[in-house]
């Protein structure tokens, strides 16, 4: 029957929409890692320069912010630093665990303005990993980065942000799954 | 009693069956379509009663009657059952009662489906409306509930909230199918593509748009269910998910979504104009390809509600000019409907003023469109009550003038009696001067920066405010009376005759079949040479 061939066809059609919906995750991901757009950071890179590119001076701001009641506190030892490109820079991010229980914390990088995010490269960054502190201990972990010398000339100022959030639900989780 | 469609031996003047059965198990599409249109008319007093709340409480400036979070839910469900139980099942009743009608089909090709359809959609109100009572309260993070509010940030329950979508989803994908599979399979011989009515080419077309976005947002929702309850992340920065990406889901769905409730409009405006200008509809093709082309451009222009979320110019530039470009199938048919009218035999009983009012009023909710589309201005819209402004006047003087506007032009059909016309006049103007007092003051204080969604307000936005809120409570008042209208044309209408309207009988099949239309119509598929106006 005519009918039936439409009805099937219409319910396929309807399932593999669903299934986009879910592709959408993925596609995004991959959309903002081509483009560095929405100011995602990529993993570990290990670059050198040449030092005969010229180089210019980017200045550098740390933004720290804790996510919803995350209690640790949590600081970069500067607010700011000047830095040349195509160079290697150190930057130390103090955590302290305030609460008297273990917790596990997770910091989200972001850079901005969102053009910026693919010529800012961290070589080492706490932010790949997990930070587990027991109650009330702290500790100092430095951030590796480089800025590209091909950044944009009209770039002359870059924003590096994270945000903690508190993981130790969701580790927890993951580990009882494991 | 069920089998309808292969009943062509059967006896065919046999009535429905009594009581309450008779609705639960009907897969007879005229009263399907009948409950459909009645539980939206339901809905839409308790919509607006969430309305009325909202409008009290923003009488004056400061907190007057209900808290901040009870103001929250209120703003949230108000906007839930507009869109998803008023205005979506409205013009699925539309659907079911005319689309077998206008094509020559006895019913609809999924009868049972079509009564599952109808039947889930009460049951995924009664969940949201249920969350009122419950502890936490009812959903608070606003229709187009942004994650993280609606996850991290949200009420217990939201979980019967994301059910409750899930079910209005499925109730939404079976009847689009059900629609699909009746208009492909099921027109009167001769009956081309192109020579449909429009409201079936609108809902043709609608049915698609349906089908094609409705799973992503039970996509979106059971993503958010799986946030909350089994640990992963979606839209949770911490665990490397990303919130913007909610958006972007949500309004892949939800700009489509926008159109859905607006291209049935298009076709039920068509027919009212064309039957009142007593002249076939100009330029019918353009008209289709219209629809077609604002349905293949929804898709990819989702962003435009994202301007401010820190995209990319390229990203910018490229949602606002494809946005823009909606603006000329848009234009095409405004002026199809202008010259439709132009040098006809206009007369203007109810059905046809608030065609003309849908008219007028719906292209200012396309200007204001327009306006915030241009993607540096929207910085400053965005948020406020200009916004507020705009979609009111596509989703209130467009779609809903719309279907009140439909349910004058064929209730006589329905009920084989003819409404009040006086009373439908002054409703129509009640309504008409409402309408305006409430949404175009909006206009002003939303581009004077007061934003959307708040309870209390800046002192300088009082007087505007006074007069949205008066504007509001006659509009509620203003759709009392058209209950009234109904229910006075069922009970003590003057008796209709078969045409109904002068000259429609050459217009389309549902004027060739008595009034009332009998339970079952076109056993055999009538013939295209019967309509005059068919070449």
């Amino acid at each position: 029957m005519e009918a039936r061939k439409s009805t099937l066809k219409l319910i396929l059609f309807t399932f593999g929409m669903f299934g986009f919906g879910f592709a959408l995750v993925p596609l995004y991901d991959v959309f903002c890692d081509i483009t560095g757009l929405n100011g995602k950071v990529t993993g570990p890179t290990i670059t050198t320069y040449d030092q005969e590119i010229s180089s210019r001076e980017v200045k550098i701001t740390f933004v720290t912010s804790n996510n919803k009641q995350m209690p640790w506190s949590f600081k970069s030892s500067s607010p700011q630093m000047k830095v040349e490109t195509g160079q290697d820079y150190l930057m130390d991010f103090t955590f302290t665990n305030t609460t008297d229980k273990p917790m596990i914390a997770q910091a989200v990088p972001s850079v901005s303005p969102g053009r910026g995010a693919r010529y800012f490269h961290k070589t080492e960054c706490f932010c790949f990993e997990q930070q587990f502190l027991a109650a009330g201990e702290s500790i100092t972990i430095p951030v590796k980065f480089i800025i590209d010398p091909e950044l944009p000339d009209d770039i002359s100022s870059l924003a590096l942000g994270y945000t903690l959030f508190d993981v130790t639900e969701e580790f927890a989780n993951l580990q009882a799954k494991n | 009693m069920s089998a309808v469609i292969d009943s062509h031996h059967d006896d065919h003047h046999h009535g429905p069956a009594k009581g309450f059965s008779r609705w639960l198990y009907t897969t007879n599409h005229k009263d399907i379509g009948s409950m459909y249109l009645w539980f939206s008319l339901v809905m839409l007093f308790i919509g607006g009663a969430m309305a009325m709340v909202i409008r009290a409480e923003l009488f004056e400036p400061g907190s007057q009657i209900v808290s901040p979070e009870f103001y929250n839910q209120m703003v949230t469900n108000h906007g839930l059952i507009m869109v998803f139980g008023v205005i979506m099942p409205a013009f699925v009743g539309f659907a079911n009662w005319m689309i077998p009608m206008q094509i020559g089909a006895p019913d609809m090709a999924l009868p049972r489906l079509n009564n599952l359809s109808f039947w889930i959609l009460p049951v995924a109100f009664g969940i949201l409306l249920s969350t009122f009572f419950m502890e936490g309260g009812a959903p608070n993070f606003g229709w187009t509930f942004y994650a993280p509010l609606s996850t991290e940030y949200a009420p217990p329950t939201v979980t019967f909230f994301i059910f409750s979508v899930h079910i209005m989803g499925a109730s939404s994908i079976m009847g689009s199918i059900n629609i699909i599979t009746t208009i492909l399979n099921m027109r009167a011989p001769g009956m081309t593509l192109m020579k449909m009515p429009l409201f079936v080419w609108s809902w043709f077309i609608t049915a698609y748009l349906l089908i094609a976005v409705m799973p992503v947002l039970a996509g979106a929702v059971t993503m958010m269910l799986m946030d909350i309850h089994a640990g992963t992340s979606f839209f949770k920065a911490g665990g490397g998910g990303d919130p913007v990406l909610f958006q972007h889901i949500f309004w892949f769905f939800g700009h489509p979504e926008v159109y859905i409730m607006i291209l049935p409009a298009f076709g039920i405006v068509s027919h009212i104009i064309e039957t009142f200008s007593r002249k076939p509809i100009f330029g019918y093709s353009s008209m289709v390809y219209a629809i077609a082309s604002i349905a293949l451009l929804s898709f990819v222009v989702w962003a435009h509600h994202m301007f401010t979320v820190g995209m990319p110019i390229a990203g910018e530039l490229f949602f606002m000019y494809s946005t823009m470009l909606i603006a000329i199938p848009t234009g095409v048919k405004v002026f199809n409907w202008l010259s439709t009218m132009f040098k006809g035999s206009l007369t203007f009983e109810t059905p046809m003023l608030f065609a003309i009012a849908f008219v007028a009023l719906f292209t200012i909710g396309g200007l204001s469109g327009i306006m915030l589309a241009i993607a540096p201005a929207d910085f400053q819209y965005h948020d406020t009550y200009f916004v507020v402004a705009h979609f009111h006047y596509v989703l209130v003087p467009g779609a809903l003038f719309s279907l009140l506007a439909a349910a004058y032009y064929w209730i006589p059909k329905w009920t084989g009696k003819m409404y009040d016309e006086t009373l439908g006049k002054v409703h129509f103007w009640m309504s008409f001067i409402s309408v305006n007092l409430t949404f175009f003051p909006m206009h002003f204080v939303g581009l004077a920066g007061m934003p959307r969604r708040i309870p209390d307000y800046a002192m300088q936005f009082a007087d505007w405010n006074m007069m949205v809120s008066v504007g509001a409570f006659l509009f509620g008042i203003s759709q009392l009376l058209f209950l009234f209208i109904v229910l006075k044309c069922i009970y003590n209408g003057k008796a209709a005759t078969t045409e109904v309207w002068e000259g429609a009988k050459d217009r389309g099949f549902e004027w060739t079949v008595d009034s009332p239309a009998p339970y079952h119509t076109f056993s055999s598929p009538p013939s295209m040479e019967s309509l005059k106006s068919s070449s």
